[in-house]
């Protein structure tokens, strides 16, 4: 059975507006969790200007729990907690909330290994400044640490426009979904061609503009 | 302005292990002078100038500033007596992400110093410094002299009274070295900045320090004014590092033939204070029968002060050679040169 194209664009239209919609919202929201769970385990670690033993080992034997379950069974899991969160376990927000918590914990990781990687030669010359440990994450640790960390919410976008596919199994909508039940459920190649072109042309502008970024914070 | 009271630092390396970084150590800097502690990679001296601003506390004993412990501190307190302690280090750690100017500015801005006064006293350093061309560079934009500066402006942005210099030219080449040691030279005498520093280059401490302190595994082993541990260095390190820049000594080969030769006998000649001024040599030269070959040596410049260091061979008869070697240690200090260390 061959689909009305005429009818359906509007609904490409409509199911791309749901990924952008999803991936952008999960960026905001796990951007915000995952830095500051990252800057969190970073300044906790043995050593460092927050050194705290037992909220280090907590935080990172919980990413390293959430870390590897794979995205589709999480979303399952958390059903029950996205229907107290957003209200119901249906639709594009619903989708967004175990999304969040998935890139957050990816990305808290990921802000871990750029600050790690910041000489720790110019923390201790902040600290020689006179500059508290508050002042030390806001002015050192995250502008040192910006062009690598974009590079990074980059890697972390694409994988979320994979994750949008995924969320389209629990009603989420999204280009996932369309090529999932138009093209996949009902043998429409054609459907599938066009859902999987966009989804490439997404992920090549998302990288176009992390690398445009990262080239400005990194000045190189 | 600094002292350090039977100060000790242990690291705990593992359980069983512990390390004596600092080993009760006792010093004083004073007031508007330079200070350095020479010692060799693990000798302790930077741990020792970590002490100094608390990047690493004391195990035992206490470090006073300005006559204040400065383990009794609030965590404030303590970052107001940072901000009054400028500090320069080895490899500069620059913020890579501001530019000359944003470095110069960021212990400002902690200070929550206003913006306009910021931007005046920026300026003021960056020509200080000789960098007022280069404020809107990165540091990655400059050699490692330039880097240098930007550090020392940033030190000494908040005006403080002490500068710690944690081997502040140790990754520079041998002329940049020279303009960093003069640049240092004009903080201390310009701004009355009194400076701390450690080094492994006896150079360093030659060119610009008042007093110096040897350090060797965790202790301080000597010392003094830097023209008494270069005219006088009882410790065998000490030494070391003195022939480090003086060439003092001949080779074992050179010392070897000298003997087999038999020539004559071999004198360390020190010359000091007035003796420099003196025809001391061409004196003896004339007065006895005695000639005077000078084998290995030089004349120094120290503190505005000269300091003559010379091997020579006294070639006569021994009687004479004997009264020679009276007559000489009226007025300079003599010593019989016996093995090729000596």
């Amino acid at each position: 059975m061959q689909v009305d194209w005429n009818t359906f664009w509007p609904r490409i239209f409509e199911a791309t507006g749901e990924t952008l919609t999803m991936v952008l919202f999960t960026l905001l929201f796990s951007s915000v969790f995952g830095i500051a769970l990252g800057l969190l385990l970073y300044v906790t670690r043995e050593g460092n200007i927050l050194e705290n033993k037992v909220l280090f080992n907590i935080l990172n034997v919980f990413i390293n729990i959430i870390r590897p379950i794979p995205f589709i069974i999480l979303l399952v899991a958390l059903s029950p907690v996205t229907r107290v969160v957003v209200g119901t376990t249906i639709g594009t927000w619903a989708a967004i909330f175990p999304m969040t918590i998935a890139a957050s914990f990816g990305i808290a990781r990921i802000v871990e290994n750029n600050l790690v990687s910041i000489d720790p030669g110019i923390i201790e010359a902040a600290k020689a400044m006179g500059a508290s440990p508050v002042s030390i994450i806001f002015t050192v640790l995250i502008p040192e640490a910006l062009g690598p960390l974009i590079l990074g919410l980059t890697f972390i976008s694409v994988a979320l426009i994979d994750f949008s596919a995924m969320a389209g199994t629990v009603g989420g909508g999204g280009l996932g979904d369309l090529a999932m039940t138009y093209g996949y459920q009902r043998f429409d190649n054609s459907v599938m061609f066009v859902t999987v072109l966009l989804l490439i042309v997404l992920t090549q502008i998302a990288q176009f503009i992390g690398n445009y970024l990262a080239r400005i914070f990194l000045r190189r | 302005m600094i002292e350090f009271r039977e100060v000790s630092k242990v690291f705990h390396t593992s359980k069983q292990n512990e390390v004596k970084a600092v080993n009760d150590v006792s010093l004083s800097v004073n007031e508007g002078e330079i200070f350095g502690v020479i010692g060799l990679s693990g000798a302790g001296k930077s741990t020792l100038l970590r002490l100094v601003n608390l990047l690493e506390s004391p195990t035992y004993g206490e470090v006073l500033v300005n006559d204040k412990s400065i383990s009794t501190l609030s965590p404030k307190e303590l970052r107001q007596m940072r901000q009054k302690i400028g500090m320069i280090f080895q490899n500069f750690n620059l913020f890579n992400s501001r530019t000359v100017f944003g470095n110069v500015a960021y212990p400002l801005k902690i200070a929550k110093v206003p913006k306009q006064e910021i931007k005046k006293r920026v300026n003021e350093l960056l020509s200080f410094v000789g960098l007022a061309d280069k404020a809107d560079q990165y540091p990655e934009q400059l050699s490692g002299g330039q880097k240098q500066r930007v550090g020392i402006a940033r030190a000494l942005a908040t005006s403080p009274d002490i500068l710690i210099c944690d081997e502040a030219t140790s990754a520079l080449d041998p002329e940049t070295t020279g303009e960093i040691l003069n640049l240092l030279k004009k903080v201390n005498r310009e701004f009355n900045v009194t400076i701390l520093l450690i080094t492994h280059e006896m150079n360093v401490i030659r060119t610009i320090c008042n007093r110096v302190a040897v350090m060797e595994n965790g202790e301080v082993i000597e010392e003094g004014s830097v023209y008494d541990i270069f005219t006088n260095p009882q410790e065998r390190t000490t030494q070391k590092f003195i022939s480090s820049v003086l060439n003092d000594h001949i080779s074992s080969n050179l010392f070897k033939q000298l003997q087999a030769s038999k020539k004559g006998r071999l004198y360390r000649v020190i010359f000091m204070g007035d003796a420099t001024n003196q025809p001391v040599l061409s004196n003896i030269a004339k007065d006895y029968n005695v000639s005077v070959n000078i084998i290995n040596g030089n004349i120094s410049e120290l503190q505005e002060a000269l300091f003559g260091n010379l091997v020579v061979e006294l070639q006569g008869n021994d009687n004479e050679i004997d009264q020679v070697v009276e007559e000489l240690q009226k007025q300079v200090q003599v010593k019989e040169v016996t093995d090729h260390a000596g």
